[in-house]
Parts: C-alpha cells; sequence; structure tokens
C-alpha cells in the first residue's frame, strides 16, 4: 500500500510518501504567495523523484492550516493527531510533543499508544512561533539561520520584557544602543519564545521524553533555551519539519 | 528609505500669556514608549509644551522634549518650581522631584482637556492602550489596560503605514475613502496581520480596502478592552491613535458614543496631568 501525507503549513508544504510502512519520497518547498502553485511544484519534484504518478498513491492525507487547499486529498486529519502519530513512530518513548512552526506553537501530550491526552495551541500571536525569529533575525540584521549559532557565543542572559513581537523590536533598538552584544541580543530572542512555548508545555503538563519538531526545531539556539528552561533533554528528529507529513501518511495507511 | 510611520512633531505656546507675571510655574514630562511631551503650566494653564519621538535613550528624549518645549519662551528649567515625570519612561527624567503613573496623569490630563463631564478616558499610545474611569475632578476610579500586545496600539498602526507606503498622518483619512467596509482582518497579531494584509494587497485590493479592513480589526480590538470595564459618557480619546479618524469613527460607531473634541494636540494629556500634579504639590508645599 503507498500512501502520502501533505502537511500544509503557513511557510512551508511537506509531503512524505510511504510504501509499507517504509518512507520513499519526501519533499519540503516554500508555500510562496500562491499555494496552488507551490503544491504543484511539490507534488511534481517528489512525484519524478520516486518514479510514481499521483493515480498510484492508494490514500493521501493532508493536514496543516492549510489542509483545505490540499484538493487531492482523500481525508484531513489535525495537525494535533499528524504531529502525534509521526512524532511517537519516531521514537516510541514520547510522552511530550512540541511543535513549532512559522504561525503556530503547540504542546501534546501523548500516551504510549501515541493517543492524544490533553494539547494547547498558540496561533493567535508571533511571540509563540518562528514569525517571532524571524521577526527578530531582521531586526538584528542577520540571517535567519545564524541567529541560532550566534545565540550560543552568549556570555551572558539579558532579559527581554516585551513579549509581542512588534514591541520586542523596538526594544532590541533600546538593546543596541545600551551596546548590548549581538550574541546576548540572539540569546534574549531565543529565551523569549521558549518561554512563551515552555509556559504553554506548562498547561498539558510535561511528561519525559520530550520531542521538538517543526521548523523552529532546526534553530539551535532555541533548542538551548528551550532545554534550559525545561531542565530536560529534548530530542530533535531528523528533519523535525516533516515530522506531521509523515504522521499524516502513517495515518493515511490506518497506523 | 521614506519612514513612513513618522509623524508629525508638534510644539506650541500661549500667545497671551507671560510666564514673568506667574507665581506657580510647573512642568510634566512623559516619556512614553513611542512619543515624549514636556508641558509648562503656569499657574494651572497651559503654557508651552512639546510633543517628540522618543529616542532609544530616555533620559536625552526627557531632556529634548524640555528644550524644544522652553525654546524661544525665555523660560529656562531652573525657573521652574517643580517637574512631574510619567509614562513609560518616568523614572528616566532627570529634573524632575516626582513620578507618578501615567494612569493617574491621563486621567487628570484628560480633566483638564477636555472638562470636568469627562468620565471615561481611552489613551490609545504608542505601546498600549488604557480605558480609564474618572470622577468630576479627574480622579481616577478604575482602569483596564493592555501593554502586552501590538494591536489596538499606535505602534501597529505604524507598521501598517510603512507596509502600505502611506503616511501615518494620512491612514485614517484613507480607511475612509471605502464605499463599504470589509471584512476586519482576521488576525489579532500585528505580524499576522500584516503577512494577512500583504496577501490582500497581492490579490489587488486597493491600498484603502486593506488599511480599512485593519483599522476596522484595531477598533473592534478596542471596543472589546473599553465593553470590559463600560462607557460611561462623557467619552473622550486621548494619544496618538486619538488623531486618526479612521479609528474614531469606527469606534464612535460601534459603541454609539461621540468622542468629545479635543482642543489641544491629544498626546499631550499625559504630560498636562503631570504638570497639574506638580502644582499641587507645590500647593502644599512638598
Amino acid at each position: 500500500m503507498i500512501t502520502a501525507g501533505v502537511d500544509i503549513g503557513a511557510k512551508t508544504i511537506k509531503i512524505v510518501i510511504m510504501k509499507d510502512g517504509q518512507v520513499i519520497g519526501q519533499n519540503l518547498v516554500m508555500a510562496g504567495y500562491d499555494f496552488q502553485e507551490s503544491l504543484k511544484t511539490a507534488w511534481d519534484e517528489v512525484l519524478t523523484k520516486t518514479g510514481l504518478t499521483l493515480n498510484q498513491i492508494d490514500r493521501i492525507v493532508a493536514t496543516g492550516a492549510g489542509k483545505k487547499e490540499a484538493g487531492m486529498a482523500h481525508d484531513q486529519v489535525t495537525e494535533i493527531s499528524a504531529a502525534a502519530r509521526g512524532a511517537i513512530t519516531l521514537d516510541n518513548r514520547v510522552r511530550t510533543v512540541i511543535d513549532v512552526g512559522a504561525e503556530e506553537g503547540r504542546a501534546i501530550k501523548i500516551d504510549a499508544n501515541g493517543k492524544v491526552v490533553d494539547f494547547a495551541i498558540n496561533e493567535k500571536c508571533a511571540a509563540g512561533a518562528g514569525a517571532f525569529t524571524e521577526a527578530m533575525a531582521r531586526a538584528l540584521e542577520v540571517k535567519l539561520e545564524e541567529l541560532g549559532p550566534l545565540s550560543l557565543t552568549s556570555t551572558q542572559a539579558v532579559a527581554m520584557n516585551a513579549q509581542c513581537a512588534v514591541f520586542a523590536e523596538s526594544e532590541l533598538v533600546t538593546l543596541v544602543h545600551a551596546k548590548t552584544l549581538k550574541p546576548d541580543m540572539a540569546r534574549a530572542v531565543h529565551d523569549a519564545i521558549a518561554d512563551r512555548i515552555v509556559s504553554m508545555v506548562r498547561r498539558v503538563g510535561m511528561e519525559n521524553e520530550v520531542m521538538l519538531i517543526g521548523g523552529v526545531a532546526k534553530n539551535v539556539g532555541f533548542y538551548e533555551s528551550l532545554k534550559r528552561e525545561l531542565e530536560t533533554e529534548v530530542i530533535v528528529p531528523k528533519d523535525p519539519e516533516l515530522v506531521s507529513a509523515l504522521g499524516a501518511a502513517l495515518l493515511a495507511a490506518g497506523k | 528609505m521614506a519612514e513612513f510611520w513618522r509623524w508629525t512633531e508638534s510644539r506650541w505656546t500661549a500667545p497671551d500669556k507671560d510666564w514673568k507675571k506667574a507665581k506657580i510655574i510647573t512642568a510634566g514630562v512623559d516619556v512614553g514608549s513611542v512619543s515624549s511631551q514636556a508641558v509648562v503650566m503656569v499657574d494651572g494653564e497651559l503654557y508651552c509644551y512639546s510633543n517628540m519621538r522618543t529616542g532609544s535613550d530616555s533620559p536625552n528624549s526627557a531632556t529634548n522634549a524640555m528644550n524644544w518645549a522652553l525654546e524661544g519662551t525665555g523660560l529656562s528649567l531652573d525657573k521652574i518650581q517643580y517637574t512631574v515625570g510619567t509614562g513609560y519612561g518616568r523614572v528616566n527624567v532627570p529634573f524632575a522631584q516626582r513620578a507618578i503613573t501615567e494612569i493617574a496623569c491621563h486621567g487628570r490630563g484628560a480633566n483638564f482637556i477636555y472638562g470636568p463631564t469627562v468620565r471615561t478616558v481611552l489613551d490609545m499610545g504608542g505601546q498600549d492602550c488604557k480605558a480609564i474611569h474618572i470622577d468630576e475632578k479627574g480622579k481616577v476610579t478604575n482602569f483596564l489596560m493592555n501593554d502586552k500586545c501590538a494591536a489596538g496600539t499606535g505602534r501597529g498602526m505604524e507598521v501598517f503605514a510603512d507596509l502600505l507606503g502611506v503616511s501615518i498622518n494620512e491612514v485614517g483619512e484613507l480607511s475612509l475613502k471605502v464605499e463599504e467596509e470589509p471584512p476586519p482582518v482576521s488576525s489579532t497579531c500585528v505580524v499576522f496581520a500584516k503577512s494577512e494584509a500583504s496577501g490582500l494587497l497581492r490579490e489587488g485590493w486597493p491600498k484603502e480596502k486593506v488599511i480599512a479592513a485593519y483599522t476596522s480589526a484595531m477598533a473592534h480590538r478596542v471596543v472589546t478592552l473599553l465593553e470590559r470595564i463600560g462607557v460611561e459618557p462623557d467619552f473622550a480619546i486621548t494619544g496618538g491613535i486619538a488623531k486618526n479618524v479612521g479609528v474614531v469613527t469606527r469606534l464612535e460607531k460601534e459603541l454609539h458614543i461621540k468622542a468629545l473634541i479635543p482642543k489641544y494636540d491629544t498626546q499631550i494629556a499625559g504630560a498636562v496631568g503631570a504638570a497639574l500634579f506638580a502644582r499641587a504639590l507645590v500647593e502644599k508645599g512638598k
């Protein structure tokens, strides 16, 4: 049986194709301005790589904030179910899944079977999502992928008072004028977003092991801040952005 | 790059008053997160004021605002008997004898500017939004504020002025140039609302329709804050957003109440309150 999961997020589109429980193809493209166009590109690329046609896929399940855009899908699942299924399949010790995407953050508590016990979502405010780090990278005039490594060289914790991304930008300007070092400001940014995420994790109640997924999991600065604030180890799988698409593909196969 | 968010700074001197004849000269300085104001009062009447953008350094902003207010008046800092600092940077007013919260100062200032009939003051500042109930003397009886989130603040409007490439002084007028009110933007967060608006612009929405959609969302957000505390007439709006006719018109419509027409720059209410408190402190001999 060949199944696929399509995860349409605010910034990226992810596809995972599975055959008999094994991943045979995966793809990630920027969602861009035209979702339909990007979705078509994402499919074309992954189908070419795997040598498949869309008709050969028995079942397609869509997830993500833009899941309704996926006209080719047979079914839809929530981002919560998809993330939980993907995470437990990658590591069966996981009981807490933290998913931080471009415009949403989620904390999900699952049982040994990967069943969702409780969850909390923030989709209202950029302070607990990837958009926050993007805005701060812009304000600090560094590339987003440089922000994480930069913060690892910080020697001093600087508090950031503002929660709101818009206010935090002005606060960074003040810190720049106070001659605060860039690495310390980068760390302050990651501490601030980790703080938002941790309060969400506390609401659902943290249980080990903890897995971090979503695009922001690739940010080492955030990863370090999160570990420090949670006071526990955090597992980051290979390709953290693809976990929900994987979960959707697994759910498509009835797993 | 043009800076569309830059609003117009202002200063004013009373044409008919002479500080040399005054018995009590006091000042109020309101150092906000986005703007700073210095107000000088002679015997309880407005003498001069300035309204400037706050720099990244609070003590300098306070001094700059005061120097500009005094410019051309012949009055100097040493003739001012008492200065009260207020606002977000109130502890950073080097020449102030005391700091008083901006809630108290806005209540007192609104009472002076709009008269004793004001019971509800909505202060829409750069980085916060406050709903304040006051009595006939301008004393605060209750208040609510949002200072956590840019939605419903001046800073949020500045972000949109930059996005649209329209001066902050003109976005209000522009938002009223729609024949029919578009559905409000659905995102609360200014960062998300900005990406939503970018999408609308790409779809071919004209600027006035996009700013109308944001302005009505913003007005609605402020109404929910106001409704938690209740709106008792008379109703007055202070702060920079009080100058945005698009926000004010929509607020009035949604609340079914007219806002009083201001006589002075709406951004000086906090500093006026501070200067009045300063006068009261001089009279009490403190």
